[in-house]
């Protein structure tokens, strides 16, 4: 199931986004054009590199995927128990992000499993309880749900039920994540909520190069069971000057990426972008001002940042490309109404993907894109 | 029919290993040579690269062999003695006195824990009446830091690995001495000093981790190896299919072993599947497998210890599958009268018993009689005694245990969540059982 899936994006994505990488490249502004070139809708975001960072030594232009196999290179370079397996990550992977590892380290810690998720976490658990590093890979989020018994009963309740007497807390589990323009219903799912209710595990989401790397390296390194969902349409579009060596970004922190007084927008992943350009539209269109939060990590997830910039702005407006009911925003919203209540002047609202599975050609009507967003600060600002 | 299944399938792992040995030494056209060697009566041969086979010019379907299926291997009969003295593993006296001891005491602690859950005393309890040659058998035969991934019915390893009477007691009673802190229901033993992994009740999710674990084991080359234990209904899940068929793809040092009971609680072997019990499944996969008499502890041990000799030494995995014969109810939330007859349970119990066949055997040797019985008997009922007074006397873990090792270190808002509960029992602790917990 997966296989067939992982063939025909690697056909699709492999072809149309490897022009739409080239064009990144060169000039990032130029990739929407790009998109329209290939007859599909154009882009629902643009991505905007970050500023280099200096304090980690030298870097290098990557995209998402090669930030990941960067890190990837850095542990297992590091650590000598560290091992990465799961469907065709052998060859390099059918996102390319594992391409080199094997001839580098070796196929008894870079290899292929037969196709079947609830074995790739059952045995990353295994690995992990004997304290070696774990790095399982689920070829797409759509097919994490096979494992979801190993990781929900197992991997995440590890600990607690041993009394700390047996643990898995060296496991990682990567998965291509979000849509992706043309998915459909089994290579678009963004399925953080529903790992969201299960204590024990942490869920983490870059929203670019620089990101994924130093949250990867985080998840590898922490002590608890994380689950590392990469969006796949960032894997070639995002590309901006990379730190080579290792580096972590902290879990449980949520980053204030522009500070504003009238709205706080929150969003992880892709949607972090199309805030980001909300913002820009708010402010020229109607003249308000947002703080735009990159959430990072799902679970445990850092309500204090949130809370504190509702504190000041009064106005929350929360968007996710899942699904709007038992969505991850509805645990934001009402956590800050808990927290905030005397501080908010308007309904939170949630603009989210709607309660429908994943559509192939309706896409472009299903996500939550800036217009969506960018309606509900307007009646947000005038409620 | 089924063995020679098995002979072919055998032949063909045998082919692919070879292929994969020369494959690692030669340029792939020579390895490719060295494989169509072993067909040269066809002029024609199959190049599909996913089976090495002949191939034949009649429709004829492989028809699975139930009726006369893998033989169950005996090494002692129902009166403990040994049929081939070649297969006689020749046991010094004091170590077959561990496994009748162990076994024996197993069996007391099973009553008596039995009888307290029928009390009220702990909330839940399951016995492994005629299973004790199963895990004395096997646990004999593994080195002591061998990892054991079990599923719930194997207590008799961690008596043999020396687990004390008061920690079995402290699990099953949540005690404050219970290393598992009190969270799971009884019976769901772990511990780290003895290599065994704390069970869990979600049925064989085990069989892959352990896959997982022989496979670290493998490559930091530690020279150990790891059992998986799993009853015949757990086999029946995914993660069974999963595990086994890792285990021979990723060549791990790992012994899978199946106590193939006859029931998974109320379901017959009938209605769990329809092929030649779980043993004949192995050369499925390319896994070398053995049918073993679970109530004969030296077929159990000699299996063992041939397995994990191979395991370690070649890297792949051996499945054991021990018949045997479920004599107590599943649960104390189970009455198995329910589903079966009385006549039934009473022959195993009363005719083909792993502990009286060993008696047998002890006897036979003039190494055991009914002074040495009865002394046994009234001691072992005396320990299990003092241990299970004490864990009842004990109190319960400090209610700050419900909040701790969900994570490696404790997240804000758990932390609230915490103060929370404790500021809540501030107000309102007379109406929650405050008193038998630790503070």
């Amino acid at each position: 199931m997966a296989a067939v899936g992982g063939l025909w994006l690697r056909g699709a994505v492999g072809s149309s986004r490897s022009r739409l990488a080239r064009a990144a490249l060169t000039a990032p502004a130029a990739a929407a054009a790009a998109a329209v070139g290939s007859r599909r809708s154009v882009a629902h975001f643009t991505f905007v590199p970050d500023q280099e960072p200096t304090q980690y030594g030298p870097t290098q232009k990557m995209n998402l995927f090669q930030s990941i196999t960067s890190g990837l290179d850095n542990v297992l370079a590091n650590d000598p128990t560290a091992v990465i397996f799961g469907e065709d990550v052998a060859f390099g992977g059918v996102f390319r992000c594992t391409v080199g590892l094997r001839d580098k380290y070796g196929k008894e810690r870079v290899f292929n499993t037969p196709l079947c998720e609830q074995g790739i976490v059952g045995f990353g658990i295994g690995i992990a309880v004997t304290g070696a590093k774990a790095i399982a890979e689920i070829q797409f989020a759509d097919y994490i749900f096979p494992a979801f018994d190993q990781i929900i009963n197992e991997a995440a309740k590890y600990r607690y039920r041993s009394g700390n007497l047996f643990d898995c807390g060296s496991l990682t589990i990567r998965a291509p994540w979000g849509c992706v323009g043309h998915g459909a219903l089994y290579h678009s799912q963004s399925p953080e909520a529903f790992f969201s209710h299960i204590p024990g595990v942490k869920v983490v989401i870059p929203r670019s190069p620089i990101q994924a790397k130093g949250l990867l390296l985080s998840c590898i390194e922490d002590k608890n069971p994380c689950i590392f969902f990469e969006p796949k349409i960032l894997y070639r579009a995002a590309v901006e000057q990379v730190p080579v060596e290792a580096y972590q970004i902290p879990l449980s922190e949520a980053e204030v990426l522009q500070e504003g007084n009238d709205v706080t927008l929150v969003a992880w992943g892709t949607q972090v972008h199309v805030m980001k350009e909300v913002a820009s539209m708010a402010q020229e269109k109607l003249g308000v001002s947002c703080e735009v939060i990159d959430l990072k990590t799902i679970l445990p997830w850092d309500a204090e940042t949130i809370c504190k910039s509702v504190v000041k702005t009064g106005r929350l407006l929360i968007s996710h490309e899942a699904p709007i009911t038992g969505g991850f925003a509805a645990e934001i919203s009402s956590t800050v109404q808990e927290e905030c209540f005397l501080n908010l002047e308007a309904p939170i609202s949630r603009v989210c993907g709607y309660d429908t599975p994943f559509p192939h050609i309706f896409e472009p009507f299903y996500i939550p894109d800036k217009w969506k967003c960018f309606d509900a600060v307007r009646k947000m600002i005038n409620y | 029919m089924a063995a020679v299944v098995i002979r072919q399938l055998g032949r063909g792992w045998r082919g692919v290993r070879c292929s994969i040995a020369a494959g690692a030494r030669r340029p792939l056209s020579a390895s490719h040579a060295v494989h169509q060697q072993q067909f040269t009566s066809l002029d024609e041969k199959p190049q599909f690269p996913g089976a090495s086979a002949d191939f034949v010019d009649r429709l004829e379907f492989l028809q699975p062999n139930v009726i006369s299926g893998i033989p169950i291997y005996r090494v002692m009969d129902r009166q403990g003695q040994i049929m081939n003295p070649d297969e006689d593993p020749k046991l010094p006296k004091e170590m077959v006195l561990k496994f009748y001891q162990k076994m024996t005491l197993l069996n007391t602690m099973d009553r008596i824990l039995y009888e307290s859950q029928r009390q009220g005393r702990i909330s839940f309890y399951m016995t492994n009446y005629g299973e004790e040659g199963t895990h004395i058998g096997s646990a004999a035969a593994l080195e002591p830091d061998d990892l054991v991934f079990g599923q719930y019915r194997e207590a008799g390893v961690l008596m043999y690995r020396g687990l004390s009477l008061e920690l079995f007691m402290a699990q099953c009673y949540a005690s404050a001495s219970d290393v598992g802190k009190g969270r799971q229901m009884p019976v769901h033993y772990g511990s780290k000093d003895l290599h065994f992994v704390t069970i869990s009740s979600p049925l064989a999710t085990q069989i892959p981790q352990a896959v997982g674990a022989a496979y670290a084991y493998k490559i930091s080359q530690a020279d150990r190896a790891v059992i998986c234990y799993f009853g015949e209904g757990a086999a029946s899940e995914g993660d069974a299919h999963a595990g086994f068929n890792f285990s021979a793809t990723l060549e791990c040092p790992i012994i899978f072993f199946c106590r193939n009971n006859g029931y998974a609680i109320s379901t017959p072997t009938h209605e769990q599947y329809r092929g030649d019990g779980i043993a004949a499944r192995g050369p499925g996969y390319g896994i070398i497998s053995i049918r073993v008499d679970g109530n004969d502890v030296f077929a159990v041990y000699n299996a063992t210890k041939e397995a994990r000799r191979r395991a370690v030494a070649e890297n792949q995995p051996f499945l054991i599958e021990a018949m045997t014969y479920r004599i107590g109810h599943h649960s104390t939330s189970d009455d198995s009268s329910a589903y079966r007859s009385v006549d039934e349970v009473n022959y195993w119990d009363k005719q083909d018993h792993p502990i009286s066949r060993l008696r047998h055997y002890m006897v036979n040797k003039g190494w055991w009689d009914e002074e040495q019985e009865k002394a046994w008997r009234k001691q072992s009922r005396k320990r299990v005694m003092e241990a299970f007074e004490e864990a009842e006397r004990e109190l319960k873990p400090k209610v700050d245990y419900l909040f701790t090792d969900v994570y490696e270190e404790m997240p804000v808002l758990l932390q609230k969540q915490q103060e929370a509960l404790q500021r809540h029992l501030k107000m309102y602790g007379e109406h929650y059982p405050m008193d038998h917990y630790e503070k």
